[in-house]
């Protein structure tokens, strides 16, 4: 399974994962044996097979429409990295 | 009774009763367990001991009134460090949690509490969740009780070793693809993933949702059964967790196990399981057939495919599980971010580690454009080919013996530079977790100084069959009862 | 006409009026302080699990009723991913192969020169998600300040067909969205605090031409208004392009009201690869044949049938019945007044015309006009019983918007009632006719137009009270009978 920098570098963005250079080489090399691992996969045929998503085949339980939440904002906001009047901060976005 | 030092039983059950018959105090054996943590740190089992948390917990347990007292009254048990717990740092093993504190607990911390447990302590482990060593940790690698040069396995690998250090009596683990049974075996311990839905999974932190389960690591059946009679149970907080009938399983572990019938798969025995691992499935097979049990035949032809189905599905998984990781809310952030971007980037470039990257980006390419259908769709077709073989097989047979690993524990470093080596190692483990089935894992044999396990799996919420197999396992021979150094 | 066509589909997004959130327990409302309501759950905490709230899906089955939709059977939920900082968990939950509501139809009434048409306009599916919080820009300088309490508010996004052909379908079809989730209950539909929000997907082609153009994607549509400023816009920018030789490039573009252009969005420039996959921590919703049916005997008249029945009941036009019965607080009021006043077409005139200009005028809600539906009711009924004429009412009813009271005590307090005495007014016709022998003279030599003028001399002698209808009468018989 052949992959490579460009891939690595569009994989990493999407996943907002900073690479440096030697560390792009290392993954490239890491995710081409993985790959290679995971076809093997393609071995098995599974015409006609339909996806899995759940191991246990029952239904979505629902949830009464009640509030059951208290304001824990302070709590919740006690470890962030950045907060000032209530909201969380980040570097200013453009739009 | 097993009392390996200090006159203290390493055991939940035995440990009880001493506590009951007033033979010493919660407080004096939890003090005993810090004692020898603090003698074992260079196992590196623990991030965080609660100690000061523990000792109260265990003087209130000892002045509780008898008629208030839970299952668990005053026993100690380590937390893998994957669950949330108020009161002490909860970090996946990652320096993105390096220091937060969870403003929750889990349900299953909140039930071992209710029931009068002290929690000693956070374990160490693979970075959140994701490794079969050890040695993925922020915090550094934990060595094996048996063999220190040795992994203990992963990733629950600290609840592991402080086990079979002595340390605690039992300890909670998680297993993914795994991470409770190969650990387990590389540390001479029995240990359960429950099936999926039967322990809520609120407050733990997610690897891959669709495969996680948290479950007890322990010395033999009847601590597990202790355990899980407080753990299992439906939460309305957890959409996955089931609501079934939870069974009194200490009660139902000396269920005689004449005529059961056990399934030996010759496709989880192939070329690739070590000789030793061979003979000791074969010399378990054998006790079976003595206590009455009939072994026949099972096919899994799907089964071995399973590392491969998994290693898309977990990483998928978990590169969507660990996008809250971010820099904004919680955890780490860089110093200094210059934009958005910079701060997604670098943020989550410091605070994960390497085999936490690779697996975000095998999951992150298996759900890109283009590729979709052939990995992730695949792997979830095979999912359900291995699932639906499971439940035929569980037509014809109450459990199924197989290895846990192909050998036993490897030397630390010894598979680092090779992922794909690494992942292997859970070649038959991942199958449970791929068909959400139950797999126990209990010792069965020694390889030179280092435990060797097997593992009975059983249909969906069989639990109750796979300890009374173990208990019986357990009551006939003493794989259970060896400790590390003891032999040598 | 233009020799090109306008094509145009809009996504539109309904904030659910439930009680908690779409995954969580926290309260779903608008207005806290920041991130005060923002759970757990909706913050995205290592940990959290989320759990399908009852009451949206109720909601979301009411809508695919509404517009005669397939309901999945099993509906599943997704996992959108992308990052953005009021995105807490890096995804959104959402749905993707298998939406809660499938194909459906709506159909709007549009108002053209030769009167008004239906067209029946495709609806592709909707489906629910949760909302993300809201990225504040100009709170802290140099930075974003993000306020989550809006995350897991439950949505429903309705997607159309691209039936839709101007800017005017589109807010004719916009406007019959909101009147359906209103009477259904399912949501304020206050666009400015963004209950409901609406992006379109607009493209032009060459009249005749069955292929499709390059279409681009408008956000940030928050009123009727703006969604037809920015297709108008949108469609000339594009006209421009096409005819100077260039191409459409396919992009997401802002509308900004305040220049009344459409801008391209800098964020959204790269491609995106949301690599949805069936959330794990969601089962799969199975939604049985009996609860649709338990859904559907609960279901509140709808617009459609609604303007059916007013012109059944009411006899009014079907103008006037699409003018009253759209909307739900516009027909409710007009059905409680009518009940009071009697006359259906004389209310549907006074709703329309003297109350909608005062609610426009005070930029007010039909809940909360100034004068209640019996209040006018009963000034519409003394119209009717000749206490007053229709244009001293529109007096009285200005007096009841600006100072309060009924009609009656109105009435009496100021002397308004009309004169209907046929001997006073048959003095007030001999005196008029007596003083003014010139124009008597012109009348009964054919000028009978004058016929106004006298009338004019006998309102401006009794203040306007005089009962048109008998003066006309009287005068007439004066003037015409006497030779």
């Amino acid at each position: 399974m052949a992959i490579d920098a460009e891939q690595v570098r569009r994989i990493a963005h999407l996943a907002r994962i900073g690479l440096a250079a030697d560390e792009a080489d290392r993954y490239i090399g890491d995710l081409e044996s993985i790959l290679t691992m995971v076809e093997r996969m393609h071995g098995v045929t599974t015409a006609g097979v339909a996806p899995l998503a759940h191991p246990i085949d029952v239904g979505q339980p629902l949830r009464p429409d009640r509030v059951t939440e208290t304001d824990q904002r302070d709590a919740y906001q006690a470890d962030a990295p950045a907060v000032a009047n209530g909201f969380y901060l980040v570097p200013r976005v453009v739009e | 009774m097993n009392m390996p030092r200090n006159g203290f039983p390493d055991t939940l059950v035995t440990a009880a009763r001493a506590l009951a018959s007033g033979d010493f105090s919660s407080h004096e054996l939890v003090s005993d367990c810090l004692a020898r943590i603090e003698a074992g740190r260079h196992l590196n089992a623990f991030v965080s001991v609660d100690a000061e948390r523990a000792l109260a917990a265990a003087s209130a347990a000892d002045r509780r009134p008898a008629d208030e007292r839970g299952p668990l009254n005053g026993l100690p048990i380590a937390i893998k460090d994957i669950f949330c717990q108020t009161g002490v740092r909860t970090t996946a093993g990652s320096r993105m949690l390096e220091n937060w504190r969870a403003p929750y607990d889990a349900t299953v911390i909140e039930r071992l509490t209710a029931a009068g447990a002290v929690l000693l302590g956070k374990t160490n482990m693979d970075e959140f969740a994701m490794g079969s060593s050890g040695e993925n940790s922020y915090f550094g690698a934990t060595r094996n009780p048996w063999n220190d040069r040795h992994v203990p396995g992963g990733s629950s690998s600290g609840s592991a070793a402080a086990v079979a250090a002595g340390m605690v009596p039992a300890a909670l683990g998680t297993d993914t693809g795994g991470s409770i049974r190969q650990p387990a075996a590389f540390c001479g311990l029995t240990g359960l993933k429950p099936t999926y839905g039967r322990v809520s999974r609120w407050g733990m932190i997610a690897f891959a949702s669709s495969l996680d389960q948290a479950g007890p690591m322990a010395w033999d059946a009847d601590d597990l059964a202790l355990l899980l009679n407080v753990m299992a149970g439906v939460d309305r907080r957890d959409s996955t967790s089931v609501d079934e009938v939870v069974p009194d399983y200490t009660a139902g572990l000396t269920t005689s196990i004449r005529g059961l019938r056990i399934g030996l798969p010759d496709d989880l025995l192939g070329d690739d399981v070590g000789a030793e691992v061979r003979a000791t499935v074969e010399a378990t097979r054998r006790v079976f057939e003595g206590l009455g049990a009939t072994i026949v035949p099972v096919a899994l032809p799907t089964a071995l495919a399973g590392v491969p189905a998994y290693y898309v599905l977990a990483p998928a998984e978990a590169s969507a599980n660990l996008a809250r990781f971010d820099g904004v809310r919680f955890g780490h952030r860089c110093a200094d971010p210059k934009s958005l971007e910079d701060l997604y980037l670098r943020s989550r470039s410091e605070g994960f580690g390497a085999e936490v990257k690779r697996r975000i980006l095998t999951g992150t390419y298996a759900l890109s454009v283009g590729y979709y259908d052939a990995y992730y769709l695949q792997a979830q077709k095979i999912r359900r080919l291995i699932r639906d073989e499971f439940l035929a097989a569980f037509t014809q047979v109450d459990a199924i013996l197989a290895p846990t690993t192909p050998s036993p524990a490897f030397a630390l470093g010894e598979k680092t530079d090779d992922p794909v080596s690494m992942y292997l190692q859970d070649v038959f483990t991942i199958p449970a977790n791929l068909a959400g089935i139950p797999g126990l894992s209990m010792p069965a044999g020694m390889s030179g100084d280092l435990p060797l396990g097997v593992q009975l799996l059983g249909p969906h919420f069989g639990e109750g069959t796979l300890l009374t197999l173990a208990h019986a396992f357990q009551q006939e021979t003493d794989h259970h009862l060896r400790r590390p150094g003891a032999a040598a | 006409m233009s020799q090109w066509e306008t094509v145009i589909g809009l996504e539109v997004h309904v904030q659910l009026a439930t009680a908690s959130k779409i995954f969580s327990g926290a309260p779903n409302r608008f207005g806290a302080e920041p991130n005060r309501q923002a759970s757990a759950v909706d913050l995205g905490l290592p940990g959290v699990l989320p759990v399908l709230n009852e009451a949206v899906v109720h909601m979301a089955i009411r809508f695919g009723l509404a517009v005669d939709a397939e309901i999945a059977p099993v509906t599943q939920f997704a996992r959108k991913n992308y990052f953005y900082p009021d995105l807490p968990k890096g995804y959104q939950i959402s749905q993707l192969d298998h939406p809660i509501v499938g194909r459906g139809h709506l159909d709007i009434i549009v108002a053209g020169k030769d009167g008004d048409t239906v067209k029946t306009v495709g609806i592709t599916r909707a489906h629910l998600e949760e909302d993300a919080g809201k990225s504040i820009h100009d709170q802290v300088p140099g930075l974003t300040a993000v306020d989550l309490n809006r995350a897991g508010t439950p949505l429903l996004e309705i997607v159309s067909e691209p039936d839709l052909r101007s800017s005017a379908e589109a807010v004719a079809y916009l406007r019959e969205l909101h009147a359906i989730i209103r009477d259904l209950g399912i949501s304020d539909g206050n666009m400015n605090e963004g209950s409901m929000r609406c992006d379109a997907n607009v493209s032009i082609r060459p009249r005749g031409e069955e292929k499709l153009g390059t279409r681009t994607e408008i956000k940030n549509l928050n009123s009727f208004r703006y969604l037809e400023k920015a297709i108008e816009f949108e469609v000339e920018r594009q006209q421009e392009i096409l005819e100077a030789g260039g191409r459409i490039k396919q992009e997401t573009r802002l509308y900004d009201s305040e220049r009344n252009e459409t801008r391209s969005m800098r964020s959204k420039e790269e491609a995106e690869d949301y690599r949805y996959f069936p959330d794990p921590d969601l089962l799969p919703v199975t939604i049985t044949p009996a609860q649709i049916e338990a859904v559907r005997a609960a279901m509140p008249e709808l617009p459609r049938a609604r303007r059916e029945r007013f012109v059944q009941q009411y006899g009014l036009s079907t103008y006037d019945s699409r003018m009253v019965a759209s909307d739900h607080g516009t027909a409710a009021y007009f059905e409680a007044c009518v009940a009071v006043a009697g006359d259906a077409k004389l209310t549907a005139n006074w709703v329309m015309g003297e109350l909608a200009s005062v609610l426009n005028r005070e930029e007010k809600e039909i809940g909360a006009a100034p004068v209640s539906p019996e209040a006018l009711g009963t000034l519409i009924s003394r119209i009717l019983d000749d206490t007053i004429s229709s244009k001293i009412a529109k007096t009285v009813f200005e007096i009841m918007v600006t100072e309060g009271g009924g009609a009656d005590a109105i009435i009496e307090a100021r002397g308004l009632r009309q004169m209907s005495d046929s001997g006073e007014l048959e003095r007030l016709v001999d005196s008029v006719v007596a003083d003014n022998p010139d124009q008597v003279a012109q009348y009964r030599a054919g000028k009978t137009k004058l016929l106004g003028y006298f009338v004019g001399q006998i309102m401006k002698a009794t203040g306007g009270k005089a009962n048109p209808g008998q003066l006309n009468e009287l005068l007439r018989a004066r003037l015409d009978g006497d030779t």
